[in-house]
């Protein structure tokens, strides 16, 4: 038998405006809290390792070698530590990483802290920042975001499917009601269908921002931080932690094309799937073991594609399920109980650690009351970077 | 020289302004937020509402506050010309409040714009609802508007896509400060009003007689732990 990885702390701030706060303070907030959580701040002197997950907070903060400061500010020394940038999925990736780590016997504890304070600039310069991760000649240069690009694939998947924007604003009224109970969330505020869909004043509360999505089709620009802390479960200083681990069942990630164009079908998210598949082949187990998942819908539609090619509802068949309320709390399958990055936000390289750490207090059983999964074994995040060419799936397994 | 003489000469001449007619909006929590035109038996509340907001410096609530308290205070004392207060209130509570000035038939002088409930874009329609009155009751062709905030950058500036004419300064100086001054027009109002402003009329008598007495909020997010009379 392999290594058995486990988590044994994990911290979150709020998530938000920050912007009057230093990238790393931010991040250290977390990092506070994932060590207080795990039996006290002492407990950084036993870490071997440390990965930060950031997507560009040179660009949005001209701050770099965030990792470094980190280590620093925490008082961590000599402790070794990098940077683990992959766009919107950065935070998987130091998760990844961590993993990795730790499974190789390079580490028996390792820090996994991320994060990300976008609102320190306009709403439009970061979307410009975060179109810097599509293909330079054949998108960012032609003014493609990632709105504009999320758009375009909703209309298609609309038309193929017959999906409508009352569907879109139901996962929009699923995740905010999940998200209006997370401490955590940047918007706490539950919505209704008939305000944000059906009623007469509907189009401008829930004004388009990239026909058809509308605002409450898209996650907000948040800053904010996560942090989680890696053992080697089966190590003496394991036993140095007061919480019992969350165990890594399985965690897998793919790629694919940088340029969206050169997909066969732009409806078909591959690396989603294979990133799903590897991480179920490690875990041993399949779709229909899951209890609970959280998936990146940075744009609802991935929400629901995600769903899709992770095996748990046919393709073209998720957003029958949310009409059918079978991915609410109270589902057969709920999806993103934290609210999702619709709700609780996405500070871009922070959204990865952020949905594990949903998984530890979902499978810990201390999430907030109305929010709490019932009895879950199984939690899977799904971290999407890029428009879907680099993914990273990992399955939390409660023992 | 008699009192009243002297208070003559110290008060401003006044316009008979256009009415704002009530409208009501739901929000996307499904509240429903009445926006009406602040009247003077208003102020009490009106003060009380913003003064809490004086000590917040985040996000520049403190500057905001601290000049919408001096406008409502001299609108209430006949010493501001031609002033409009806007509120929104969500059953009854003051939500958020807009002030602005006529200051003639061409120019509207927007002044502030405070939003007590937060993440429902309450601001973003009432300042909708003060370029409203602005444009289309009070018939002025433009409206000046600078922000204090960074927030009201980004909602004002560049989500209208404001007119930038601080190159024009000073034959172009908006009166808070002399800061870069943006113009509303009505060709970007027409652009723009379909997307921006919304609001059903007439609001129903019911729903009209819960704005009536303003209630001042009890808690802000804005002030963590602060309760009101407590």
């Amino acid at each position: 038998m392999g290594v058995r990885v486990g988590i044994v702390g994990a911290g979150h701030c709020r998530f938000g405006n920050s912007s009057e706060y230093d990238v790393v303070d931010v991040i250290g907030y977390s990092v506070n809290a994932a060590f207080r959580d795990a039996g006290g701040i002492h407990l950084r002197k036993e870490v071997d390792q440390v990965f930060v997950g950031n997507m560009a907070s040179g660009l949005f903060n001209r701050e770099t070698a965030v990792a470094s400061a980190l280590v620093s500010r925490m008082d961590m020394e000599p402790c070794p530590a990098e940077l683990v940038e992959n766009g919107p999925a950065s935070g998987a990736s130091a998760v990844k990483m961590g993993y990795m780590c730790v499974a190789s016997g390079l580490a028996d504890v390792v820090l996994v802290a991320a994060g990300e304070v976008m609102r320190s600039v306009t709403g439009w310069e970061s979307t410009d920042i975060v179109a810097t991760m599509a293909h330079k000649e054949a998108e960012y240069n032609m003014g493609l975001t990632l709105p504009g690009f999320a758009g375009m694939v909703t209309r298609l998947y609309m038309e193929k499917y017959g999906m409508t924007e009352r569907d879109l604003a139901l996962v929009a009224v699923k995740d905010h009601a999940n998200g209006a109970k997370n401490t955590y969330a940047h918007v706490q505020i539950p919505v209704t269908i008939d305000a944000i869909a059906d009623g007469p004043n509907a189009s401008v509360v829930n004004n388009y921002v990239a026909e058809p999505l509308r605002m409450y089709s898209t996650c907000p620009v948040s800053d904010g931080s996560a942090a989680i802390i890696l053992v080697n479960m089966d190590s003496p200083k394991a036993k140095l932690f007061k919480r019992k681990p969350v165990r890594i069942a399985g965690i897998g990630s793919a790629t694919d094309t940088h340029c969206v164009h050169n997909r066969k079908d732009p409806l078909v998210l591959d690396a989603v799937r294979l990133s799903a598949e590897k991480a179920y082949k490690m875990a041993g187990i399949g779709p229909k073991d899951i209890s609970f998942a959280e998936l990146h819908d940075a744009f609802v539609i991935f929400e629901l594609m995600n769903s899709e090619e992770v095996g748990f509802f046919e393709r073209g068949k998720s957003f029958l399920a949310v009409r059918n309320h079978e991915t609410d709390i109270d589902g057969r399958l709920p999806i993103n109980p934290s609210g999702g990055l619709k709700a609780k936000g996405h500070p871009v390289g922070a959204t990865g650690v952020s949905q594990v750490f949903e998984l530890v207090r979902q499978l810990r059983g201390e999430a907030e009351e109305g929010r709490q999964v019932k009895d879950p074994k199984y939690g899977m995040a799904v971290n999407f970077g890029g428009f879907g060419n680099n993914v990273i799936t990992t399955i939390l397994a409660r023992d | 020289m008699a009192i009243d003489e002297l208070e003559k000469k110290l008060r401003p001449p006044e316009a008979q302004l256009a009415p704002y007619p009530s409208k009501v909006i739901t929000l996307a929590s499904g509240e429903t937020m009445v926006v009406r035109e602040c009247r003077r038996e208003d102020t009490p509340a009106l003060l009380g509402t913003v003064y809490p907001l004086i000590g917040v410096a985040k996000d520049y609530y403190d500057v905001v506050a601290t000049r919408m308290y001096n406008e409502i205070l001299s609108w209430f004392r006949y010493r501001i010309a031609n002033m409009f207060a806007l509120v929104g209130t969500v059953n009854g509570e003051i939500a958020g409040i807009v002030t602005s000035r006529h200051v003639d038939s061409k120019v509207g002088m927007s002044l502030h714009t405070l939003a007590i409930k937060r993440g429902l874009r309450v601001g973003a329609q009432l300042f909708a609802a003060k370029m409203e009155h602005h444009l289309e009751y009070l018939k002025e062709d433009e409206v000046w508007v600078v922000a204090e905030s960074p927030i009201g950058f980004k909602r004002w500036m560049i989500e209208y896509e404001l007119e930038d004419r601080s190159a024009l300064y000073p034959a172009v100086r908006h009166e808070l400060g002399g800061v870069p001054t943006f113009v509303l027009t009505r060709k970007l109002w027409d652009a723009v009003k379909a997307a921006k402003c919304t609001g059903s009329r007439p609001v129903p008598a019911e729903l009209l007689k819960t704005a009536d007495k303003l209630i001042m909020p009890n808690e802000y997010v804005q002030l963590p732990g602060w309760k009101r009379n407590s």
